[in-house]
Formats: structure tokens, sequence, C-alpha cells
């Protein structure tokens, strides 16, 4: 289970080729093209198929400069997006208009089957940007854009604590869970959940106690509240280049979407 | 010209009553390498958290020519590195410079001299090739070196090392007294590892129910059995105190010997393992 779990974890990090166009770039211009692409698609009108074929066009071409292979995105996909389209895939039988379908008992209408698409598509791109950042960026890259993009620091702070920590508590968790087995542990029905309710309150407790020991290790070098910041980072004339290129595509297709409604 | 550590009488109990220092009074002079010995539970932690300002008890505590108090905290911890039992605990940022820098960036110093501690730091702990690597992705003995890095990078008078073998293999262990024993500072080393109080440290104390119980050549101490037996330490089985040498200081031998396996190892590797 241990080895299930890191495996999983192991899809969080870079993928295609680090030493490419892409994953050179400076996590600011990732992050700004990225978000740009997934806003685009989200404020789009459900019938504006031309700016949904742009985005997906412009994270094919971010991805293949990347060398970001498409089984790459779809093993990273295919966590998130059923997820994401669950709550659409209601649509086409509670929206009326258009011609209707019998399905079964439930009647499909052909607008709402539209609208279905259309949130479809905008949830698999914004998936597939967010899966594209992660896959040329490393998270403490995507920190420290954050913060010079002057997102509040606590919450820069909690997410680096949570991916520094994130490993040793998976591997707490992964130890407890073979010591439970060790023992012959394994649950028949819900009476036997008890020993899971021990095991979370034991990692709570552990997972506080790390927690004062890692802040005394922080005052013991001199931590006085604020976090340092070791490299800042430095736009160049590729970063602004990148953005501009995915606005130069994107936005005019977006605005002529907005004119011919 | 000050000293190292200089305590007397300090007390502390613990928020529940329980008293972790007794009259506890220990005096090392700079250069020194003193081994705290003592079973767990003996208060070992609790007197190291003291020396950086952590903790703070009743009694005289001067420590690298810095009384502690409120007011000097920030000056005591530049000149004391401690280094914790659980590398995991000691570095928590997302890679090991970005980790090595924390110490000299709250030191306020410029970031090109922060560029040079890390590197120094790293490369004095032989892990300069994990500069860019997060720290869960490196073995236990490498974790435990970046540790010491983090603190070396502070260059502090005087280096507090907690269990700095615990939780290594052999050969873990090994390139972790080779880290050491090149590493020129006031060092104090509580471990239960007998053998290596042997061979790093010229002198022992035991710490037992929060006082210092035995101070003395380590080779005294540890050749004491039943001074050892009373204190619930014990050399491991079939052990000869007389076959261990003192490993040679940074000052009185040529620092990195041509011959060094070791260093003939990362040149024909460039370092990465």
């Amino acid at each position: 289970m241990g080895a299930l779990c890191n495996h999983s974890l192991e899809l969080t990090g870079l993928a295609g080729d680090p030493a490419s166009r892409v994953h050179r770039l400076d996590p600011r211009a990732k992050l700004l093209g990225l978000v740009a692409v997934t806003f685009v698609a989200v404020s789009t009108p459900v019938s504006a198929w031309p700016v949904f074929a742009a985005c997906l066009a412009v994270l094919a071409v971010v991805g293949g400069l990347a060398r970001v292979t498409a089984r790459d995105v779809w093993r990273r996909t295919r966590f998130i997006l059923p997820i994401v389209l669950l709550a659409a895939v209601f649509l086409p039988f509670v929206r009326a208009g258009g011609e209707e379908y019998a399905v079964g008992p439930l009647t499909a209408h052909a607008d709402g089957l539209e609208t279905f698409a259309a949130v479809s598509l905008k949830a698999t791109i914004g998936t597939i940007s967010a899966v594209l950042l992660g896959a040329t960026t490393t998270f403490p890259q995507v920190l420290r854009g954050l913060e010079a993009m002057r997102t509040p620091r606590l919450l820069v702070m909690i997410a680096a604590f949570m991916y520094r920590y994130l490993f040793v508590i998976v591997e707490e968790t992964g130890r407890m869970r073979a010591a439970l087995a060790a023992r012959a542990y394994r649950p028949r029905n819900a009476l036997h959940a008890g020993a899971l309710g021990r095991v979370a309150t034991a990692m709570f407790l552990r997972t506080y106690a790390r927690g004062e020991r890692v802040y005394h290790a922080m005052l013991a070098r001199g931590y006085d509240g604020q976090m340092p910041q070791f490299s800042p980072l430095a736009l160049r004339r590729a970063d602004a280049a990148f953005v501009a290129l995915v606005l130069l595509v994107l936005l005019p297709l977006r605005v002529a979407a907005e004119v011919a409604m | 010209m000050t000293c190292a550590i200089d305590v007397s009488n300090l007390t502390y109990h613990y928020p529940n009553g329980h008293p972790a220092l007794d009259r506890l009074d220990l005096h090392v002079e700079h250069g020194e390498r003193v081994a705290v010995l003592g079973p767990n539970g003996a208060g070992k932690t609790t007197f190291m958290h003291h020396l950086n300002g952590l903790l703070m008890g009743s009694g005289d505590l001067e420590v690298a020519g810095v009384r502690v108090g409120r007011d000097t905290l920030a000056e005591l911890r530049q000149r004391v590195g401690l280094v914790f039992q659980d590398p995991d605990d000691q570095l928590f940022m997302p890679t090991v410079e970005e980790d090595v820098a924390f110490g000299p960036l709250n030191m306020g110093l410029e970031r090109d001299e922060v560029r040079r501690r890390v590197a120094e730091g790293l490369a004095s702990v032989r892990m300069g090739h994990a500069a860019s690597r997060p720290p869960y992705q490196l073995s236990m003995g490498e974790r435990r070196r970046v540790a010491i890095a983090t603190v070396l990078a502070m260059r502090p008078m005087l280096l507090v090392l907690d269990e700095p073998s615990a939780n290594l293999d052999p050969r873990a262990r090994r390139e972790l007294l080779e880290v050491l024993e090149r590493v020129d500072h006031t060092m104090l080393v509580t471990t239960h590892d007998l053998p290596l109080a042997a061979e790093l440290c010229e002198r022992a104390v035991i710490l037992a129910d929060g006082r210092i119980v035995a101070d003395a050549g380590c080779h005294e101490i540890l050749g004491d059995a039943d001074l050892l037996r009373a204190h619930d330490l014990e050399l491991p089985a079939g052990f000869e105190l007389t076959g261990v040498r003192l490993r040679p200081r940074p000052g009185s031998a040529p620092s990195i010997p041509e011959s060094d396996p070791w260093v003939q190892f990362e040149q024909t590797t460039g370092g990465s393992r």
C-alpha cells in the first residue's frame, strides 16, 4: 500500500524533457499563461467552439514543446477529470430545450447535451492546463512564482509545509497500515473500523508533535516570523514572449466570440 | 577569553512538574569535543535545547560567550548550531539549498554571501550534488549530513549534535564520522552510540537524572564498565576499546590525504550517487 501511495505521488513530479524551453520558463510566465488559457475557456459562451479548439491547440503546442507525452497527460488527468465531469453528467437530462432523445426512462435534451459538451471541454482544458503546469514546473518553483506574484505569504508557507511533509505523513501512514496488517487486522464490518479511528488519532498527535519540533528547528536557526527568500526570480524575454503569444492567439478569438453572440 | 559552555546550577522542570534538569553544572572550553552520554530520558535533549535558548530553566548559562536570556536569543542562535535528532524536523524547506540558506538569510547576510555559505556548507558534508533536490528524496544518512550543513552555513562557534548516528546504517554512520572529524568546531554530541563517542570525542560526561554524574576522558569513562552499567549504558558485546583510536583533529593532520578512498570515489563518479 505504501508503494501505491508513493506511486501516485510520483505523478506529481516533472514530466517531459526537463531541459525544454517550456520547463526553463519563469514559473510566473507559466502560471500566467496557463491560467489565462483556463480563464479564456471558462469564460467562453457555450457554442463558441473555435475558442475551445484554440485553447486545446495552445495546450497541445505547449505540451509538444515540453515533450510531455499524451500518455503523461492522460495518466495525470484521469484522477481529476472523472470527479470534475461527475457534476456535468446530469446536464443533458436537466436542461430543457431543442430536440429530445429518450434514454431509457430519462429524456435528454439537445441544448443540455450542448451545454454538457461545452462544460466538459472547459473542465478538460482547465485540468490539462494544471497538469501541464505541474509537469513542467516543480512545486517549489510554483511556490516561488506565487510568492513573487504577491500571493499572501502565509498561504504560500502553508502550501510549502504541506508539500514538504506530505511525503513524511504518507510514509508514516504506510508504516501504521503495515503494523495493523501485521497483526492480522482485516476489517470485515463497520464495527472493525474503530482501529482506523485510533490510527487517525495517532496520526494527528504525531503530526502535531512534529509541527512543534519543526518550529523549534526553525527558531534554532534564527527564524523570527519572516520566511526569507533565497533566489529571487528574474523575468527574461522568453517569459514575456510566452505570455504574449498565448494571449495573442486566444484573446482575438475570445473577443470575436463575444461580438458574434 | 570566554569559554564555549559555562553552566552552573541549571534546573528545569517539565510543564507537568517532573524535574528534567537538576542543578546541572558543566564547563566546556573552546575547541573541545565532548560526548554527553546517558540513557533515554536522562535529560540530554532538554539540555541541548537550553544551549540554544529553546527552553529556559533557572540557573546560570553562558554559551559561546553569550549569557542566555530573552534579549540575547538572536545572537545566541547565530553562535550555536543545533542539529536535531530527526533530520525531517530540521529540513523543512522544499529544496536542500533553500534549507541551507535559511539560517544565513535569517542572519541578514547578502545574497552572494549566502550563496557562498550554502556551497561551502554543502561541500563540507559532501552533499554539493544535492543542492536542488527535495529532502525527501535523500537517504537518511544524506539528510543527516544536510542537516549538519544547515548549521555549518551559519558558521557557529559551537556545534551541538543530538544523537547524530541514530537510524543510520553502518556505511552512513562511517560517512557521518568522516564528515564530523573534519569539522573544526567545538562540539557537544549527545549519543548512546558509545563507539562513536570513542572515535570522535576526547572527553565524555554522563548525564543521569538531570545531573552530570561523571566527567572525564572519553576512553576513561568508556573503560569503566561498572560506571557504565550503573547508568544503563554498555559497549557493544565484544567491543575492544583499546582498538579504537581517537580520530585526528582537522588542525593536527593533513586535512584530506591523497589516498582517501572517498575522495577518489567522488572524483570518479562526479560526486553523485
